[in-house]
């Protein structure tokens, strides 16, 4: 039973990580969009495709952190003692990034757009900073086991955690800008699509680099893991790079369809590596799973909310990206974009029936 | 640097958890009640072709797309601090108080999803299966608070359990966890709580705005919709609340003691309104009513029946003075304020009975007015009630907080760092929805890119309202 719910929680991880991912990605290119009037169209396709969805991709987490107290409480308790200060940073950062990108959504002014999208794009870059972190400290066997607090700083600040941390950014980043191609196209938007075209490739580019300058990392810092990587994780980590090259490949030549589930693929085989390559580990070396593991009454209890998941989230979930993917689920707020476009493009006043 | 930041987490840890459960707890009862306001004006406006009721309840959809916002990122913040506060807590009991969060998990799940096809769905979406896609918000909200409450109830009565010799969890029944034999008393009076509190302080924006002179018929429906919600929960808020008080008093004596400020063990226990116990275990100050906190008790055994006092059991297993004063004026607080706002209730019932409409007195829309804010006040207050009184105890006779507490001596800083964030934003989320609220006054009902289901849709709806008829 254990070791259903251990499948659970890394399933969980996966799906944060491409649905989630995305949502933190899309917050790194509206930091770097520029100025109000150069970035206004990249942040209008950006809002576009994230509003409706950022929500429900957050609960992920929720589900991540629920699943791992209840399950396996004595490895909670040890992360949290330990990784308490990147923890404290990602809550704080979550905290800042959805109320404002709600208020961003919510208020007219250019000038309070921009304070709000800059605490949005920031905090979306600085939360999954952490949460890579974090993952690179379990996963290099930072953590100590039985409830008890590991050090405070070279946790998170260790060869490992810095190339967790920053593979993550790069890796959110270039799912978003390969989603956003496929949002943009929907949108008939062509320039977005070079736009975000461009932006994919060289996240692409930067992901595969840092990816390279990790194998060495992993060999000097991480030997478990990197163990588990070259051996039982190993088909895995092919199977993500080659997902990866094919969908560089297919962004370079500019194919209509195949690089989104491509991207998705790379980004999910290789978070699956990560946990396969630890196994039976949650803190590696230190506390399996099963030594973790909540008594069985707790388990089945957590395996029957994931049953009910799937029965009720899922289709649920499915019905959310359906309507959001046929566009019958438009923008929230209505009048302020009218308000916005005048500001930022005077001219479109000039032009009645452009939109 | 060390030595600044070695400071006993347990006092911060404490606050930290208490300023931000205050925070998350205005946004619950948002959350939970006004998608079910949004759907009766929603209802409303589809049914009767009713437009004000249509633009109400879109407008209402999107001051909840902020309040939700806000509420799940300060819920998520919650998740964290479980563990970042309170780690040896979670480690030993994670596997029992953990259960009702997984339900918890899947109903904000499906929440968070209906909550987003709804707001977005406005424009798009045909009328009717719009309307039914906010349906699931409100079952969600009910089922989903019911979990949370199961939690924190699991913790004032633990059940579902067993300990081995060294006191480690070795068996759980995940029923009798949620189950236990506080969570029905506990999880019906926060539902209801929801109700009363989103009603009354939704109510009182509309009247504070119709003591300003806006008395069409918009700001009516806006203020008579929550008003009436609020009202018809009041009084069932009431009895549930005397059914928990009387299930306290059977179960957590020591609770009990400190909200009836009962020192010693007696019969003819006297109700006191406010007041005050010293240190030597003396109560002065306020009114005593001679009789009436035995009497509550029990009405059956009246006066004589025997209420346990707070020396019937160690010091170190019972609220502080300090707490136990806190305890007894929030109870008051909550009392008091919650009979008022039964008054109020009344006020208005009486007059829909004999006059047919609501009450026309400006006196009547200040006091509504102002209920909002002390709906949220007695909600505070009944909080405070529920987790000062378990103290010294986490999980009650089980583990107290000081062991529950983390290792980090940081806390003091991270407690800083989060009253600042939560002020901006608690302060930029009621600039933002004025700010919608007067950009919507600025827009006079429809504009045409505001029209819910667009011309064409509305219209199709209206035809097929008559054919129903």
């Amino acid at each position: 039973v254990s070791t259903a719910v251990a499948v659970v929680l890394l399933l969980a991880v996966v799906a944060y990580a491409v649905f989630g991912g995305a949502d933190f990605g899309a917050g790194f290119w509206d930091l770097l969009a520029g100025g109000p009037e150069r970035g206004q169209r990249p942040r209008a396709t950006i809002e576009h495709s994230i509003g409706p969805v950022w929500e429900a991709n957050h609960v992920w987490l929720i589900f991540i952190f629920v699943i791992l107290w209840t399950g396996f409480p004595e490895a909670y308790a040890s992360i949290t003692l330990t990784l308490f200060v990147p923890l404290t940073i990602a809550a704080l950062g979550i905290v800042l990034r959805g109320a404002s990108f709600a208020f961003r959504k919510a208020v007219a002014k250019m000038q309070y757009r921009r304070i709000f999208g800059a605490a949005f794009a920031a905090s979306s870059v600085l939360v999954p900073y952490c949460m890579g972190a974090i993952a690179g400290g379990i996963a290099s066997g930072r953590v100590p086991p039985g409830g008890q607090t590991g050090d405070p700083v070279h946790s998170w600040i260790n060869p490992t955690s810095i190339l967790g941390g920053v593979l993550a950014v790069a890796t959110v980043a270039y799912l978003a800008a390969v989603y956003l191609v496929w949002d943009a196209r929907r949108l008939d938007d062509t320039d977005m699509v070079n736009y975000f075209r461009r932006r994919a490739i060289v996240a692409a580019a930067v992901v595969g680099a840092i990816g390279f300058v990790g194998i060495f990392v992993l060999r000097a810092d991480a030997s478990y893991l990197f163990e588990g990587l070259t051996s039982r994780a190993l088909p895995l980590v092919i199977l993500g790079a080659l997902c990866g090259v094919g969908a560089l490949v297919l962004l370079v030549r500019q194919a209509a369809r195949g690089a989104r589930l491509l991207a998705v693929v790379a980004v999910a085989t290789t978070v699956l590596a990560w946990g396969v390559a630890q196994w039976p580990y949650l803190l590696p070396e230190t506390l399996t799973y099963t030594a973790a593991a909540a008594p069985t009454g707790t388990l089945v209890a957590l395996l029957i909310v994931v049953a009910l998941a799937a029965a009720i989230v899922v289709p649920g979930f499915i019905l959310l990206y359906v309507l959001d993917q046929k566009g019958l689920l438009p923008e929230e707020g209505v009048e302020h974009e009218g308000v916005v476009d005048s500001q930022a493009r005077p001219s479109s006043k000039l032009k009645p029936g452009s939109r | 640097l060390a030595a600044i930041g070695s400071v006993n987490p347990v006092p911060w840890a404490r606050a930290q958890m208490a300023f931000t459960l205050a925070f998350h707890i205005i946004l619950v009862p948002l959350g939970v009640s006004w998608a079910f306001m949004t759907l009766i004006a929603n209802y409303r406006g589809l049914r009767r072709n009713d437009r004000d009721a249509l633009t109400l309840a879109q407008r209402w959809s999107k001051y909840m797309a902020v309040t939700f916002a806000v509420g799940a990122v300060t819920g998520t913040v919650l998740t964290f601090e479980f563990g970042l506060l309170w780690p040896r807590f979670m480690g030993q009991w994670g596997e029992a108080f953990g259960v009702p969060f997984g339900f918890e998990g899947l109903f904000f799940f499906t929440e968070a999803i209906f909550v987003a096809i709804y707001i977005f769905g406005w424009r798009r979406m045909r009328p009717w299966p719009h309307f039914w896609t906010g349906v699931p918000i409100v079952l969600a909200g009910i089922f989903g608070s019911i979990s949370v409450v199961a939690a924190n109830a699991w913790m004032n009565a633990p059940a579902g359990f067993t300990l081995d010799s060294t006191g480690n969890v070795v068996d759980v029944d995940p029923i009798q966890v949620i189950f236990n034999a506080s969570m029905p008393w506990q999880a019906a009076h926060m539902v209801v709580a929801a109700y009363l509190v989103g009603g009354f302080l939704i109510a009182s924006v509309y009247a504070a705005a119709m003591l300003r002179g806006r008395r069409d018929r918009y700001h009516y429906l806006g203020f008579v919709i929550p008003f009436t919600v609020a009202a018809i929960a009041t009084p069932i808020q009431l009895g549930i609340g005397d059914g928990l008080a009387r299930w306290v008093y059977n179960n957590q004596p020591v609770k009990f003691a400190a909200i009836e400020l009962v020192p010693t063990t007696s019969s003819d226990v006297p109700e006191t309104l406010l007041g005050h116990l010293n240190e030597d275990g003396t109560v002065t100050g306020g009114v005593p009513i001679p009789g009436l906190a035995s009497w509550l008790s029990d009405p059956s055994t009246g006066t004589a029946t025997v209420v346990q006092g707070l020396d019937a059991v160690p010091p170190d297993q019972r609220p502080t003075i300090r707490e136990t004063n806190i305890v007894h004026l929030c109870w008051d607080i909550m009392v008091g304020l919650g009979t008022l706002l039964f008054l109020l209730a009344v006020w208005y019932a009486l007059s829909w009975v004999f006059r047919r409409r609501m009450p026309a007195s400006n006196w009547f829309l200040r006091a509504a007015a102002v209920a909002g804010a002390a709906a949220v006040v007695t909600l505070e207050a009944g909080w405070i009630v529920a987790e000062v009184g378990r103290q010294p105890w986490i999980v009650y006779n089980y583990m107290k907080v000081e062991e529950a507490v983390t290792a980090n001596t940081g806390v003091w800083i991270t407690f800083f760092a989060v009253v600042i964030l939560y002020a901006l934003v608690g302060t930029t989320t009621i600039l933002v929805l004025r700010a919608m609220s007067r950009r919507f006054r600025a827009a006079e009902g429809f504009t045409d890119l505001d029209t819910p289901y667009g011309p064409s849709a509305l219209t199709e709806a209206s035809v097929k309202t008559e054919e129903t008829r």
